[in-house]
Protein backbone atom coordinates (compact mmCIF):
# COMPACT_ATOMS: atom_id res chain seq x y z
CA UNK A 1 0.00 0.00 0.00
CA UNK A 2 2.91 2.27 0.86
CA UNK A 3 4.56 1.99 -2.52
CA UNK A 4 1.29 2.81 -4.22
CA UNK A 5 0.90 5.81 -1.95
CA UNK A 6 4.16 7.40 -3.14
CA UNK A 7 5.01 8.92 0.24
CA UNK A 8 8.26 10.88 0.53
CA UNK A 9 8.08 10.97 4.35
CA UNK A 10 5.76 9.67 7.09
CA UNK A 11 2.25 10.84 6.31
CA UNK A 12 0.99 13.50 8.72
CA UNK A 13 -2.73 13.68 9.38
CA UNK A 14 -4.91 15.99 11.44
CA UNK A 15 -7.88 14.19 12.96
CA UNK A 16 -10.43 16.65 14.24
CA UNK A 17 -14.02 17.45 14.94
CA UNK A 18 -15.69 20.70 14.10
CA UNK A 19 -19.02 22.02 15.22
CA UNK A 20 -21.00 21.18 18.31
CA UNK A 21 -20.94 17.42 18.49
CA UNK A 22 -18.58 16.27 21.23
CA UNK A 23 -18.52 12.51 20.71
CA UNK A 24 -15.06 11.53 19.62
CA UNK A 25 -15.08 7.74 19.90
CA UNK A 26 -15.10 7.26 16.15
CA UNK A 27 -12.24 9.64 15.52
CA UNK A 28 -10.20 8.01 18.28
CA UNK A 29 -10.58 4.61 16.63
CA UNK A 30 -9.58 5.98 13.23
CA UNK A 31 -6.60 7.83 14.77
CA UNK A 32 -5.38 4.62 16.40
CA UNK A 33 -5.74 2.67 13.15
CA UNK A 34 -3.75 5.32 11.29
CA UNK A 35 -1.01 5.23 13.91
CA UNK A 36 -0.90 1.44 13.68
CA UNK A 37 -0.38 1.79 9.93
CA UNK A 38 2.65 4.03 10.53
CA UNK A 39 1.07 7.46 10.10
CA UNK A 40 1.69 10.44 12.37
CA UNK A 41 -1.63 11.68 13.68
CA UNK A 42 -2.20 15.07 15.28
CA UNK A 43 -5.18 14.71 17.52
CA UNK A 44 -7.22 17.70 18.65
CA UNK A 45 -9.93 18.31 21.19
CA UNK A 46 -13.48 18.40 19.76
CA UNK A 47 -15.37 21.65 19.04
CA UNK A 48 -12.67 23.19 16.90
CA UNK A 49 -13.61 26.38 15.13
CA UNK A 50 -13.06 26.45 11.38
CA UNK A 51 -10.32 29.12 11.31
CA UNK A 52 -8.53 27.24 14.09
CA UNK A 53 -8.52 24.02 12.07
CA UNK A 54 -6.88 25.87 9.19
CA UNK A 55 -4.29 27.35 11.56
CA UNK A 56 -3.59 23.90 13.03
CA UNK A 57 -3.13 22.43 9.56
CA UNK A 58 -0.69 25.23 8.71
CA UNK A 59 1.36 24.91 11.92
CA UNK A 60 1.56 21.14 11.74
CA UNK A 61 2.09 21.10 7.95
CA UNK A 62 -0.24 18.14 7.59
CA UNK A 63 -0.97 16.27 4.38
CA UNK A 64 -4.53 15.23 5.16
CA UNK A 65 -7.34 16.45 7.44
CA UNK A 66 -9.89 13.91 8.61
CA UNK A 67 -13.08 15.53 9.84
CA UNK A 68 -15.33 13.38 11.94
CA UNK A 69 -18.99 14.33 11.81
CA UNK A 70 -21.90 12.71 13.59
CA UNK A 71 -24.69 15.23 13.56
CA UNK A 72 -24.87 18.07 11.09
CA UNK A 73 -21.24 19.09 11.41
CA UNK A 74 -20.47 18.10 7.85
CA UNK A 75 -22.46 21.12 6.71
CA UNK A 76 -19.56 23.23 8.01
CA UNK A 77 -17.00 21.45 5.83
CA UNK A 78 -17.44 23.67 2.73
CA UNK A 79 -16.55 26.59 5.02
CA UNK A 80 -13.41 24.75 6.04
CA UNK A 81 -12.47 24.25 2.38
CA UNK A 82 -12.77 28.02 1.82
CA UNK A 83 -10.69 28.73 4.91
CA UNK A 84 -7.95 26.34 3.74
CA UNK A 85 -7.93 28.04 0.36
CA UNK A 86 -7.62 31.44 2.03
CA UNK A 87 -4.64 30.16 4.02
CA UNK A 88 -2.93 28.90 0.87
CA UNK A 89 -3.42 25.28 1.88
CA UNK A 90 -5.13 23.99 -1.27
CA UNK A 91 -2.82 20.98 -1.39
CA UNK A 92 -4.16 19.62 1.92
CA UNK A 93 -6.60 16.75 1.26
CA UNK A 94 -9.79 16.62 3.31
CA UNK A 95 -11.84 13.54 4.07
CA UNK A 96 -15.07 13.40 6.06
CA UNK A 97 -16.13 10.43 8.14
CA UNK A 98 -19.50 9.88 9.79
CA UNK A 99 -23.16 10.26 9.10
CA UNK A 100 -23.61 12.17 5.88
CA UNK A 101 -26.95 11.86 4.03
CA UNK A 102 -26.48 10.62 0.46
CA UNK A 103 -27.95 13.74 -1.09
CA UNK A 104 -25.47 15.92 0.79
CA UNK A 105 -22.39 13.90 -0.05
CA UNK A 106 -22.17 15.39 -3.55
CA UNK A 107 -22.17 18.90 -2.08
CA UNK A 108 -19.12 18.00 -0.03
CA UNK A 109 -17.32 16.51 -3.02
CA UNK A 110 -18.19 19.61 -5.07
CA UNK A 111 -16.68 21.74 -2.33
CA UNK A 112 -13.38 19.89 -2.76
CA UNK A 113 -13.63 17.09 -0.20
CA UNK A 114 -11.59 14.12 -1.47
CA UNK A 115 -13.71 11.35 -0.03
CA UNK A 116 -16.61 10.69 2.34
CA UNK A 117 -16.63 7.58 4.55
CA UNK A 118 -19.91 6.31 5.92
CA UNK A 119 -20.45 4.34 9.13
CA UNK A 120 -19.26 0.78 8.71
CA UNK A 121 -16.55 1.71 6.19
CA UNK A 122 -13.69 -0.75 5.91
CA UNK A 123 -10.82 0.50 8.07
CA UNK A 124 -8.22 -0.77 5.59
CA UNK A 125 -9.95 1.30 2.90
CA UNK A 126 -9.82 4.40 5.10
CA UNK A 127 -6.14 3.90 5.94
CA UNK A 128 -5.18 3.15 2.33
CA UNK A 129 -7.07 6.19 1.08
CA UNK A 130 -5.42 8.48 3.63
CA UNK A 131 -1.98 7.17 2.65
CA UNK A 132 -2.71 7.66 -1.02
CA UNK A 133 -4.00 11.20 -0.49
CA UNK A 134 -1.04 12.04 1.75
CA UNK A 135 1.33 10.94 -1.01
CA UNK A 136 -0.48 13.21 -3.47
CA UNK A 137 -0.33 16.13 -1.03
CA UNK A 138 3.38 15.61 -0.36
CA UNK A 139 4.16 15.65 -4.07
CA UNK A 140 2.04 18.71 -4.86
CA UNK A 141 4.19 21.16 -6.82
CA UNK A 142 3.11 24.02 -4.53
CA UNK A 143 5.06 22.39 -1.72
CA UNK A 144 8.36 21.78 -3.49
CA UNK A 145 11.41 23.94 -2.98
CA UNK B 1 23.41 37.55 0.94
CA UNK B 2 22.68 34.60 -1.25
CA UNK B 3 23.15 31.23 0.28
CA UNK B 4 24.90 28.37 -1.38
CA UNK B 5 22.77 25.37 -2.18
CA UNK B 6 19.41 27.10 -2.03
CA UNK B 7 17.03 27.29 -4.96
CA UNK B 8 15.25 30.54 -5.66
CA UNK B 9 12.19 29.17 -3.92
CA UNK B 10 14.39 28.23 -0.98
CA UNK B 11 15.79 31.75 -0.72
CA UNK B 12 12.29 33.22 -0.83
CA UNK B 13 11.33 30.81 1.94
CA UNK B 14 14.25 32.01 4.08
CA UNK B 15 13.19 35.63 3.59
CA UNK B 16 9.66 34.79 4.68
CA UNK B 17 10.90 32.87 7.72
CA UNK B 18 13.00 35.83 8.81
CA UNK B 19 10.01 38.14 8.27
CA UNK B 20 8.12 35.94 10.70
CA UNK B 21 5.59 34.33 8.37
CA UNK B 22 4.32 31.25 10.21
CA UNK B 23 3.50 29.24 7.08
CA UNK B 24 7.09 29.61 5.89
CA UNK B 25 8.43 28.48 9.26
CA UNK B 26 6.13 25.48 9.16
CA UNK B 27 7.32 24.42 5.70
CA UNK B 28 10.95 24.78 6.66
CA UNK B 29 10.33 22.69 9.77
CA UNK B 30 9.09 19.88 7.57
CA UNK B 31 12.24 20.04 5.43
CA UNK B 32 14.44 19.96 8.53
CA UNK B 33 12.44 17.28 10.33
CA UNK B 34 12.72 15.01 7.32
CA UNK B 35 16.32 15.98 6.58
CA UNK B 36 15.60 16.67 2.94
CA UNK B 37 18.25 17.93 0.54
CA UNK B 38 17.27 21.52 1.39
CA UNK B 39 17.48 21.23 5.18
CA UNK B 40 21.17 21.98 5.71
CA UNK B 41 21.20 25.08 3.47
CA UNK B 42 17.99 26.44 5.03
CA UNK B 43 19.52 26.13 8.49
CA UNK B 44 22.74 27.78 7.46
CA UNK B 45 20.79 30.67 5.98
CA UNK B 46 18.93 31.43 9.22
CA UNK B 47 21.79 30.77 11.66
CA UNK B 48 22.76 34.43 12.09
CA UNK B 49 19.27 35.31 13.27
CA UNK B 50 19.27 32.85 16.17
CA UNK B 51 20.15 33.26 19.84
CA UNK B 52 17.45 35.74 20.76
CA UNK B 53 14.68 33.44 21.99
CA UNK B 54 14.35 32.18 25.53
CA UNK B 55 14.39 28.40 25.11
CA UNK B 56 12.73 26.44 27.91
CA UNK B 57 12.81 22.64 28.06
CA UNK B 58 10.06 20.87 29.99
CA UNK B 59 10.75 17.31 30.94
CA UNK B 60 9.46 14.85 33.51
CA UNK B 61 7.54 11.60 33.91
CA UNK B 62 4.37 10.83 31.92
CA UNK B 63 1.30 12.48 33.37
CA UNK B 64 3.19 14.96 35.57
CA UNK B 65 1.35 17.76 33.81
CA UNK B 66 3.95 18.96 31.31
CA UNK B 67 1.48 19.87 28.57
CA UNK B 68 -0.86 21.54 31.06
CA UNK B 69 2.09 23.50 32.41
CA UNK B 70 3.04 24.53 28.88
CA UNK B 71 -0.52 25.75 28.43
CA UNK B 72 -0.29 27.78 31.64
CA UNK B 73 3.11 29.22 30.65
CA UNK B 74 1.71 30.26 27.26
CA UNK B 75 -1.00 32.16 29.14
CA UNK B 76 1.53 33.99 31.32
CA UNK B 77 3.83 34.96 28.46
CA UNK B 78 0.96 36.07 26.22
CA UNK B 79 -0.29 38.34 29.00
CA UNK B 80 3.19 39.84 29.12
CA UNK B 81 2.96 40.50 25.38
CA UNK B 82 5.49 37.85 24.31
CA UNK B 83 4.98 35.53 21.37
CA UNK B 84 5.28 31.82 22.16
CA UNK B 85 6.40 28.90 20.04
CA UNK B 86 5.90 25.35 21.29
CA UNK B 87 7.65 22.18 20.19
CA UNK B 88 5.86 19.14 21.56
CA UNK B 89 7.43 15.72 21.13
CA UNK B 90 5.42 12.53 21.52
CA UNK B 91 6.72 8.97 21.21
CA UNK B 92 6.49 7.01 17.96
CA UNK B 93 5.09 3.50 18.22
CA UNK B 94 8.06 1.12 18.09
CA UNK B 95 5.91 -1.37 16.19
CA UNK B 96 4.41 0.68 13.38
CA UNK B 97 6.53 3.83 13.46
CA UNK B 98 3.29 5.80 13.62
CA UNK B 99 2.36 8.19 16.41
CA UNK B 100 -0.53 9.97 18.02
CA UNK B 101 0.52 13.52 18.74
CA UNK B 102 -1.85 14.67 21.47
CA UNK B 103 0.03 17.15 23.64
CA UNK B 104 -1.66 20.10 22.00
CA UNK B 105 -5.09 18.97 23.20
CA UNK B 106 -4.14 20.54 26.55
CA UNK B 107 -3.15 23.79 24.83
CA UNK B 108 -6.40 24.17 22.90
CA UNK B 109 -7.38 27.45 24.56
CA UNK B 110 -4.49 29.16 22.74
CA UNK B 111 -4.80 27.44 19.38
CA UNK B 112 -6.60 30.33 17.67
CA UNK B 113 -4.07 32.91 18.93
CA UNK B 114 -1.76 34.18 16.15
CA UNK B 115 0.86 34.92 18.83
CA UNK B 116 1.16 31.20 19.56
CA UNK B 117 2.63 28.56 17.24
CA UNK B 118 2.45 24.92 18.33
CA UNK B 119 4.14 22.18 16.36
CA UNK B 120 4.01 18.47 17.25
CA UNK B 121 6.78 16.00 16.43
CA UNK B 122 7.02 12.25 16.69
CA UNK B 123 10.22 10.99 18.31
CA UNK B 124 10.73 8.57 15.37
CA UNK B 125 12.64 6.06 17.43
CA UNK B 126 15.07 8.58 18.85
CA UNK B 127 15.80 8.12 22.55
CA UNK B 128 16.37 10.85 25.09
CA UNK B 129 12.91 12.37 24.99
CA UNK B 130 13.26 14.35 21.77
CA UNK B 131 13.20 13.82 18.04
CA UNK B 132 16.61 13.73 16.39
CA UNK B 133 16.08 17.01 14.60
CA UNK B 134 14.58 18.95 17.54
CA UNK B 135 17.66 21.13 18.03
CA UNK B 136 17.61 22.23 14.41
CA UNK B 137 13.87 22.88 14.52
CA UNK B 138 14.43 25.18 17.51
CA UNK B 139 16.99 27.11 15.47
CA UNK B 140 14.33 27.77 12.82
CA UNK B 141 11.77 28.92 15.37
CA UNK B 142 14.36 31.12 17.08
CA UNK B 143 15.30 32.74 13.76
CA UNK B 144 11.63 33.28 12.92
CA UNK B 145 11.43 35.63 15.88
CA UNK B 146 9.36 33.77 18.48
CA UNK B 147 10.20 35.31 21.86
CA UNK B 148 9.70 32.23 24.01
CA UNK B 149 10.21 28.65 22.84
CA UNK B 150 8.78 25.88 25.02
CA UNK B 151 9.98 22.35 24.30
CA UNK B 152 7.97 19.49 25.80
CA UNK B 153 9.83 16.18 25.71
CA UNK B 154 8.54 12.64 25.81
CA UNK B 155 7.97 11.68 29.43
CA UNK B 156 11.11 9.60 29.51
CA UNK B 157 12.38 9.46 33.04
CA UNK B 158 15.64 8.20 31.59
CA UNK B 159 19.12 9.43 32.10
CA UNK B 160 19.66 10.38 28.47
CA UNK B 161 18.05 13.74 28.74
CA UNK B 162 19.06 15.56 25.64
CA UNK B 163 16.92 18.57 26.30
CA UNK B 164 19.90 19.75 28.36
CA UNK B 165 21.80 20.47 25.16
CA UNK B 166 19.11 22.29 23.27
CA UNK B 167 17.20 24.34 25.81
CA UNK B 168 18.90 27.09 27.81
CA UNK B 169 16.56 26.67 30.76
CA UNK B 170 15.51 23.22 31.90
CA UNK B 171 12.40 22.59 33.97
CA UNK B 172 12.04 19.14 35.47
CA UNK B 173 8.40 18.56 36.36
CA UNK B 174 7.25 16.13 39.00
CA UNK B 175 3.93 15.57 40.73
CA UNK B 176 2.69 13.79 43.83
CA UNK B 177 1.04 10.43 43.35
CA UNK B 178 3.15 9.21 40.44
CA UNK B 179 4.24 6.25 42.46
CA UNK B 180 7.66 6.55 44.03
CA UNK B 181 8.63 10.15 43.35
CA UNK B 182 12.30 9.53 43.83
CA UNK B 183 12.16 6.77 41.25
CA UNK B 184 10.11 8.88 38.86
CA UNK B 185 12.72 11.61 38.96
CA UNK B 186 15.82 9.64 38.23
CA UNK B 187 19.21 10.96 39.17
CA UNK B 188 20.24 11.85 35.63
CA UNK B 189 17.16 13.92 35.05
CA UNK B 190 17.66 15.80 38.29
CA UNK B 191 21.18 16.81 37.36
CA UNK B 192 20.09 18.79 34.33
CA UNK B 193 17.41 20.80 36.15
CA UNK B 194 17.68 24.56 36.44
CA UNK B 195 14.32 24.63 38.17
CA UNK B 196 12.44 21.75 39.77
CA UNK B 197 8.68 22.08 39.50
CA UNK B 198 6.34 20.12 41.72
CA UNK B 199 3.06 20.33 39.85
CA UNK B 200 -0.40 19.30 41.11
CA UNK B 201 0.17 21.10 44.39
CA UNK B 202 -3.59 21.02 44.87
CA UNK B 203 -3.22 17.35 45.67
CA UNK B 204 -2.36 15.80 49.02
CA UNK B 205 1.28 14.77 49.51
CA UNK B 206 2.55 17.68 47.40
CA UNK B 207 4.46 19.08 50.36
CA UNK B 208 6.01 15.70 50.97
CA UNK B 209 7.13 15.48 47.33
CA UNK B 210 8.74 18.90 47.60
CA UNK B 211 10.51 17.94 50.80
CA UNK B 212 11.91 14.72 49.41
CA UNK B 213 13.16 16.49 46.29
CA UNK B 214 14.92 19.08 48.44
CA UNK B 215 16.44 16.30 50.52
CA UNK B 216 17.68 14.63 47.35
CA UNK B 217 19.27 17.86 46.17
CA UNK B 218 21.11 18.20 49.48
CA UNK B 219 22.69 14.79 48.94
CA UNK B 220 24.06 15.87 45.58
CA UNK B 221 27.31 17.72 44.99
CA UNK B 222 27.60 21.29 46.20
CA UNK B 223 25.66 23.85 44.27
CA UNK B 224 22.61 21.75 43.63
CA UNK B 225 21.00 22.95 46.88
CA UNK B 226 20.58 26.23 45.05
CA UNK B 227 18.29 24.68 42.45
CA UNK B 228 14.90 26.20 43.23
CA UNK B 229 11.98 23.87 43.94
CA UNK B 230 8.71 25.54 43.01
CA UNK B 231 5.14 24.34 43.48
CA UNK B 232 2.49 24.85 40.78
CA UNK B 233 -1.09 23.98 39.97
CA UNK B 234 -0.94 24.04 36.18
CA UNK B 235 -4.70 23.68 35.84
CA UNK B 236 -5.35 26.97 37.69
CA UNK B 237 -2.03 28.78 37.02
CA UNK B 238 -1.25 28.90 40.72
CA UNK B 239 2.47 29.43 41.24
CA UNK B 240 2.98 30.39 37.60
CA UNK B 241 4.01 33.98 38.28
CA UNK B 242 6.80 32.75 40.57
CA UNK B 243 7.90 30.22 37.98
CA UNK B 244 8.02 32.85 35.24
CA UNK B 245 10.12 35.23 37.35
CA UNK B 246 12.52 32.42 38.27
CA UNK B 247 12.88 31.61 34.55
CA UNK B 248 13.58 35.30 33.86
CA UNK B 249 16.31 35.31 36.53
CA UNK B 250 18.01 32.29 35.03
CA UNK B 251 17.70 33.70 31.53
CA UNK B 252 19.32 36.96 32.59
CA UNK B 253 22.28 35.06 34.06
CA UNK B 254 22.83 33.29 30.77
CA UNK B 255 22.73 36.29 28.43
CA UNK B 256 26.01 37.66 27.16
CA UNK B 257 26.97 41.27 26.65
CA UNK B 258 25.19 41.37 23.29
CA UNK B 259 22.02 40.07 24.99
CA UNK B 260 22.19 36.83 23.01
CA UNK B 261 22.29 33.34 24.44
CA UNK B 262 25.34 31.14 23.95
CA UNK B 263 24.17 28.57 21.44
CA UNK B 264 27.32 26.50 21.42
CA UNK B 265 25.82 23.51 23.30
CA UNK B 266 22.93 23.42 20.81
CA UNK B 267 25.33 23.69 17.89
CA UNK B 268 27.52 20.94 19.33
CA UNK B 269 24.53 18.64 19.58
CA UNK B 270 23.39 19.46 16.06
CA UNK B 271 26.88 18.75 14.79
CA UNK B 272 26.99 15.42 16.64
CA UNK B 273 23.66 14.47 15.04
CA UNK B 274 24.93 15.48 11.60
CA UNK B 275 28.17 13.53 11.97
CA UNK B 276 26.27 10.45 13.15
CA UNK B 277 23.78 10.59 10.31
CA UNK B 278 26.41 11.18 7.66
CA UNK B 279 28.53 8.32 8.97
CA UNK B 280 25.52 5.99 8.89
CA UNK B 281 24.49 7.02 5.39
CA UNK B 282 28.02 6.63 4.05
CA UNK B 283 28.57 3.28 5.70
CA UNK B 284 25.31 1.89 4.41
CA UNK B 285 25.73 3.16 0.87
CA UNK B 286 29.43 3.33 0.18
CA UNK B 287 31.22 0.47 -1.45
CA UNK B 288 34.75 1.13 -0.31
CA UNK B 289 37.61 -1.32 -0.02
CA UNK B 290 38.60 0.16 3.33
CA UNK B 291 35.20 -0.41 4.83
CA UNK B 292 35.02 -3.89 3.35
CA UNK B 293 38.36 -4.66 5.01
CA UNK B 294 37.05 -3.43 8.34
CA UNK B 295 33.97 -5.60 8.00
CA UNK B 296 36.13 -8.64 7.34
CA UNK B 297 38.28 -7.74 10.37
CA UNK B 298 35.15 -7.44 12.52
CA UNK B 299 33.78 -10.72 11.24
CA UNK B 300 36.93 -12.55 12.20
CA UNK B 301 37.15 -10.89 15.59
CA UNK B 302 40.41 -9.26 14.57
CA UNK B 303 39.10 -5.86 15.64
CA UNK B 304 36.20 -4.56 17.74
CA UNK B 305 33.39 -2.14 16.93
CA UNK B 306 34.78 0.78 18.89
CA UNK B 307 38.19 0.53 17.26
CA UNK B 308 36.59 0.07 13.85
CA UNK B 309 34.38 3.14 14.38
CA UNK B 310 37.40 5.20 15.35
CA UNK B 311 39.15 4.00 12.23
CA UNK B 312 36.21 5.06 10.07
CA UNK B 313 36.07 8.54 11.61
CA UNK B 314 39.83 9.05 11.54
CA UNK B 315 40.18 7.96 7.92
CA UNK B 316 43.62 8.61 6.47
CA UNK B 317 45.70 5.45 6.52
CA UNK B 318 43.83 2.38 5.48
CA UNK B 319 41.20 1.79 8.07
CA UNK B 320 42.32 -1.74 8.46
CA UNK B 321 45.79 -0.69 9.58
CA UNK B 322 44.42 1.76 12.10
CA UNK B 323 41.96 -0.75 13.43
CA UNK B 324 44.69 -3.29 13.83
CA UNK B 325 46.98 -0.89 15.74
CA UNK B 326 44.13 0.23 17.97
CA UNK B 327 43.32 -3.32 18.87
CA UNK B 328 46.96 -4.05 19.64
CA UNK B 329 47.15 -1.04 21.93
CA UNK B 330 43.93 -1.97 23.67
CA UNK B 331 44.83 -5.57 24.35
CA UNK B 332 48.08 -4.13 25.67
CA UNK B 333 50.56 -6.57 24.23
N1 LIG C 1 -5.10 18.18 39.98
C1 LIG C 1 -4.27 18.59 39.03
N2 LIG C 1 -4.26 17.95 37.84
C2 LIG C 1 -3.39 18.38 36.90
C3 LIG C 1 -2.52 19.46 37.11
N3 LIG C 1 -1.78 19.65 36.01
C4 LIG C 1 -2.17 18.69 35.12
N4 LIG C 1 -3.15 17.93 35.65
C5 LIG C 1 -3.83 16.80 35.03
O1 LIG C 1 -2.91 15.72 34.86
C6 LIG C 1 -3.19 14.99 33.69
C7 LIG C 1 -1.97 14.86 32.81
O2 LIG C 1 -1.61 16.15 32.34
P1 LIG C 1 -0.71 16.38 31.05
O3 LIG C 1 -0.48 17.85 30.97
O4 LIG C 1 -1.30 15.72 29.86
O5 LIG C 1 0.60 15.60 31.48
P2 LIG C 1 1.93 15.34 30.61
O6 LIG C 1 3.06 15.36 31.57
O7 LIG C 1 1.98 16.31 29.49
O8 LIG C 1 1.69 13.87 30.08
P3 LIG C 1 2.43 13.14 28.86
O9 LIG C 1 2.60 14.12 27.73
O10 LIG C 1 1.52 12.02 28.53
O11 LIG C 1 3.76 12.66 29.41
C8 LIG C 1 -4.35 15.70 33.02
O12 LIG C 1 -5.54 15.06 33.34
C9 LIG C 1 -4.30 17.09 33.61
O13 LIG C 1 -5.55 17.73 33.64
C10 LIG C 1 -2.58 20.13 38.38
O14 LIG C 1 -1.85 21.09 38.68
N5 LIG C 1 -3.46 19.64 39.29
MG1 LIG D 1 2.09 15.96 27.40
Amino acid sequence: MNSEANLTRPAKVLVTKIGLDGHDRGSRIVAAALRDAGLEVVYTAPWQEIPTVAKLAMEEDVDVIGVSSLATDHLLVPKLMKELHKAGLDYVKVIVGGIVPDNEEQDLLDAGVARVFHPGSDMADIVGTVQMLAGEAQNDTARQL
Amino acid sequence: MTTAGLSEAGQRLVEKILEGQPAALSRAMTEVENETGHAAALLAAVQKATGRAVTIGITGPPGAGKSTLVNALIGEYRQAGKTVGVIAVDPSSPLSGGAILGDRIRMAEHSHDPGVFVRSFASRGHLGGLSRTAGRVIDLMDAAGWDIILIETVGAGQSEVEVADIAAIKLVVSAPGLGDDIQAIKAGILEIADILVVNKCDQPLAEQTKRSLKAMLKLKQSGSQDIPVLGTVATTSEGLAELVSEIALQDEKQRRGDNLVDRKPRIRRNLAEAVGQLAKDRLRQNQSADIDALIVALESGETDYLAAAEAVLDGGQTNREIAATRLEKKTGS
